[in-house]
């Protein structure tokens, strides 16, 4: 090796730790702000719990400040309670994702290559779309058998469409320079969809999957609050039923913090799967 | 079709590949690493009475259009913007099919693409997500020759010189490395044409003028035929063998002319001075 290249790898290191150095800063940057955003939200509930605490009428719901929550949070933690009531709700929002993606993936992939069905199809789509998903719930339970699979038709109902459309826009986006190269070095329909077309809109998908994890996140507590007996929706209601503020508090903390948890999984795979470089 | 990919071993044909052999101190170590180097026989190209109409146009956007193209022969498409060439170029690679006529490869009317016959476009379009390597090996890929690509890919990316960049994202390279990476992705399932359209219209004049002579110097070491689109004279004079001229509304050859540019086809030789004057005259009288 010459000493030109010598000092060439040399550089490259010490451009490779300085890179590392200001990844780490921007990284302890965003934990202090978060931590600082997180603090400012703690703070105005325990304002909030001390003004009910002061106020004479509402006093029973003094249970709901941020001490005795956490309280119960802890001893509900150390009774295994947080799974059991989870984990049914999970499963459920699994189930109804899934279905989601199957259903909404290809359509979109449909829509976003064929003119007329896209055109056929606008009108309708749109029109299910602002209905409440929730609207559906009586037709839901008449329609299934179990009160499961109605709460995972109603998260399918709701959470398709974000799947859908930004599909449909993503493939919409696609250089239709990449279809022609790619037919030019002879892929055939399956080659064009497995080596451009999905890879292209990865993160399109992503997106709209992070987007219907969220609106199936939020119907799926109202959703559990008929019928079964078990998932965070019956929780709560439960709770609130037999007036344990305390448990209540924790069990909205936890729908909270799972939600939280589930958009950050979704915020690293499209990290993951983005190819644009947001650097240049 | 295999019989294009046998190598001959007549008598003319070994002092051509002891000729292309005397080219490989130019691409080190691609003999030894499987990129063929001996001379095959590039395809030979029959545009046959072609015509073409874009939808919805009033005028024929190219008419009568009657040439031949000799088995490893460069040949240049020159003309103003917007004459046709590159609807010649898509018709000639099955993009698209004649309103009238029939374009024949090795005396086969083309109906649809085929990895025999690689477009290399006016812009590099590599897929952004995939590294270089990935990308020039998409066609072995698609033509389910993936037991070639370990073998092939890693020699055809020293030819252009990226070996130190096969494992980065294309993302990563300047324009005329992508470029360079758009060659290797073409020659890649090793086709018998090569169909360039401007393939060095966004590069700056150092990198074109090098890749100009190294498409030419790869294109006749591995017995390519090449139409080359161009609207560069000079691109013209250094790489063509051959040039037609095209004029517009409706597109059409007008003039077809052998190139001399004498034998080092050097820029700054008197002969090929000479030659590039008389066909930027032609160009000037007929396009
Ligand atoms: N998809 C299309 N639909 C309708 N007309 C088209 C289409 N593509 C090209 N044309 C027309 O056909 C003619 C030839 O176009 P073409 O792209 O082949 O020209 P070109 O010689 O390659 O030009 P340039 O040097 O600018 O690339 C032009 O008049 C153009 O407007
Ligand atoms: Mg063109």
């Amino acid at each position: 090796m010459t000493d030109a290249a010598y000092t060439q790898s040399g550089t490259a290191r010490a451009d490779a730790q300085d890179a590392r150095m200001a990844a780490l800063k921007g990284w302890a940057r965003s934990v202090a702000i978060g931590t600082l955003g997180l603090g400012i939200l703690g703070a105005l509930w325990a304002l909030g719990g001390w003004y009910i605490a002061q106020t004479p009428g509402m006093r029973a719901f003094s249970q709901l400040a941020p001490v005795p929550t956490f309280e119960r949070l802890w001893v509900m933690i150390q009774r295994g309670e947080i799974w059991s009531m989870s984990a049914p709700s999970l499963y459920r929002v699994g189930w109804g994702l899934g279905v989601a993606i199957v259903i909404g993936v290809p359509m979109g992939i449909l829509i976003g290559r064929l003119p007329w069905l896209r055109d056929l199809s606008n009108a309708p789509f749109q029109l299910l779309r602002m209905i409440s998903p929730l609207s559906w719930m009586p037709i839901a339970v008449m329609a299934f058998a179990t009160w499961d699979s109605a709460i995972i038709f109603l998260i399918v109902v709701a959470a398709v469409w974000p799947i859908m459309f930004a599909t449909a826009a993503g493939v919409r986006r696609i250089d239709p320079a990449w279809l022609k190269v790619s037919r030019n070095l002879g892929a055939n329909p399956l080659h064009q969809l497995v080596y451009v077309i999905l890879p292209a809109i990865a993160q399109d998908i992503l997106t709209g999957i992070r987007l219907a994890l969220g609106i199936a996140w939020v119907v799926l507590v109202p959703a559990e609050y008929l019928g079964v007996s078990s998932g965070l929706g019956f929780a709560i209601n439960d709770a609130r039923d037999s007036l344990d503020y305390a448990r209540l508090g924790a069990t909205v903390l936890v729908i909270g913090v799972i939600g939280y948890a589930l958009d950050s999984l979704c915020l690293l795979a499209i990290k993951r799967f983005s190819w644009l470089r947001s650097d240049t | 079709m295999t019989a294009h990919w046998t190598f001959k071993t007549s008598q003319p044909l070994n002092a051509a590949i002891a000729l292309a052999q005397t080219y490989l101190p130019n691409m080190p170590h691609a003999a030894a690493q499987g990129v063929p180097t001996a001379v095959r026989r590039g395809a030979h190209v029959q545009v046959d009475g072609v015509q073409h109409r874009y939808p919805g146009m009033a005028q024929n956007c190219l008419e009568h259009l009657n040439f031949q193209v000799e088995s490893g022969q460069i040949v240049a498409l020159v003309g103003r913007s917007g004459c046709g060439k590159s609807t010649l170029l898509h018709l000639i690679a099955g993009l698209m099919q004649p309103g009238a006529g029939g374009v024949y490869i090795d005396g086969n009317r083309v109906r649809s693409t085929c990895p025999r016959w690689v477009v290399m476009f006016q812009a590099p379009s590599l897929f952004p997500w995939m590294t270089v390597s990935q990308n020039a090996a998409l066609g072995l890929r698609f033509a389910g020759r993936k037991a070639e690509i370990q073998r092939r890919i890693p020699a055809l990316l020293e030819m252009v010189g990226l070996t130190a960049f096969a494992e980065r994202n294309v993302q990563d390279l300047s324009g005329g490395q992508q470029q360079r990476v758009a060659l290797a992705r073409s020659l890649a399932t090793q086709p018998d044409l090569l169909l360039l359209d401007e393939p060095f219209s966004a590069l700056d004049a150092f990198t074109r003028r090098a890749l100009q002579q190294d498409v030419r110097r790869i294109a006749k070491d591995l017995g390519l035929t090449v139409v080359l689109v161009t609207h560069d004279i000079t691109e013209a004079a250094i790489m063509a063998d051959r040039a037609l001229i095209m004029a517009p509304d409706p597109g059409r050859i007008v003039t077809d002319t052998m190139l001399d540019p004498g034998p080092d086809r050097h820029r700054d030789s008197p002969a090929f001075e000479a030659e590039r004057a008389r066909l930027a005259t032609l160009f000037e009288a007929t396009a």
